[in-house]
């Protein structure tokens, strides 16, 4: 099971997933482990304070991007379930970016199909950030951070 | 028929523009694609492609009715 979301308001990662279990079987026995990553909002990137971020995406590519590279994933490790939640549009400092949930039978397939997820999803799928700084000017990332 | 044709990011304020159409009715590379709609400037080194929401290279050829997107690296997560 994969459930993938771009939205553009913001969103609580905690209630999201308390939301989705609430939804699922509850006698899932099946899931030995739960692995999840946050992706937040910083106030400072090289060097600089930053005090807004807008993220771009390309409609329809980018949800195709993550569906398949999730469903990929899902095959490679055999994991029960994939939630993967992203923001575009304004956000602000301490905000969350990004949610990547993964269920799987043992930890070693939860860790790597989390970590391989949100990695392949920074290289691959179109997102664009451009960051506000405090003096009000705005310039594009046009790298990601090493790790 | 027409290439149905986008720009994102720091690409997209460079050209001015978000959308181009480029006529053909056969197959044209998309460096060709690049060629009649990129304003005259020369494609960056580091600008991704896609043809129908998958990656592509510049040697790759396009169809008539597809959709072709130039932009920068992603910067996502």
């Amino acid at each position: 099971m994969q459930q993938i979301e771009v939205r553009g308001t913001p969103f609580d990662p905690w209630q999201y997933l308390a939301d989705w279990q609430a939804r699922q079987n509850l006698a899932n026995a099946r899931s030995g482990a739960t692995a999840v990553f946050v992706g937040t909002m910083r106030d400072f990137n090289e060097g600089d304070d930053v005090t807004g971020m807008y993220l771009e995406h390309y409609p329809g590519m980018t949800e195709y991007q993550l569906e398949t590279m999730v469903a990929e994933s899902i095959r490679e490790w055999s994991l029960d379930a994939v939630l993967v939640v992203h923001r575009v549009g304004e956000i602000r400092p301490a905000q969350p970016i990004v949610l990547v949930a993964v269920w799987s039978a043992h930890r070693v397939a939860a860790f790597d199909a989390c970590r391989h997820i949100m990695e392949t999803l920074k290289h691959s799928a179109p997102f664009w950030k451009r960051e506000t700084l405090s003096d009000g000017s705005t310039r594009w990332v046009s790298n990601n951070t090493p790790g | 028929m027409a290439v149905n044709v986008l720009f994102f990011a720091s690409l997209r304020e460079r050209l001015g523009k978000q959308q181009a159409s480029v006529d053909s009715d056969v197959p044209i590379s998309i460096m060709e694609v690049w060629e009649r709609s990129g304003g005259g400037l020369i494609l960056p080194d580091n600008v991704l492609v896609s043809i129908n929401h998958v990656y592509a290279t510049t040697d790759t050829l396009v169809q008539p009715g597809d959709e072709v997107a130039f932009f920068p690296p992603v910067t996502g997560g």
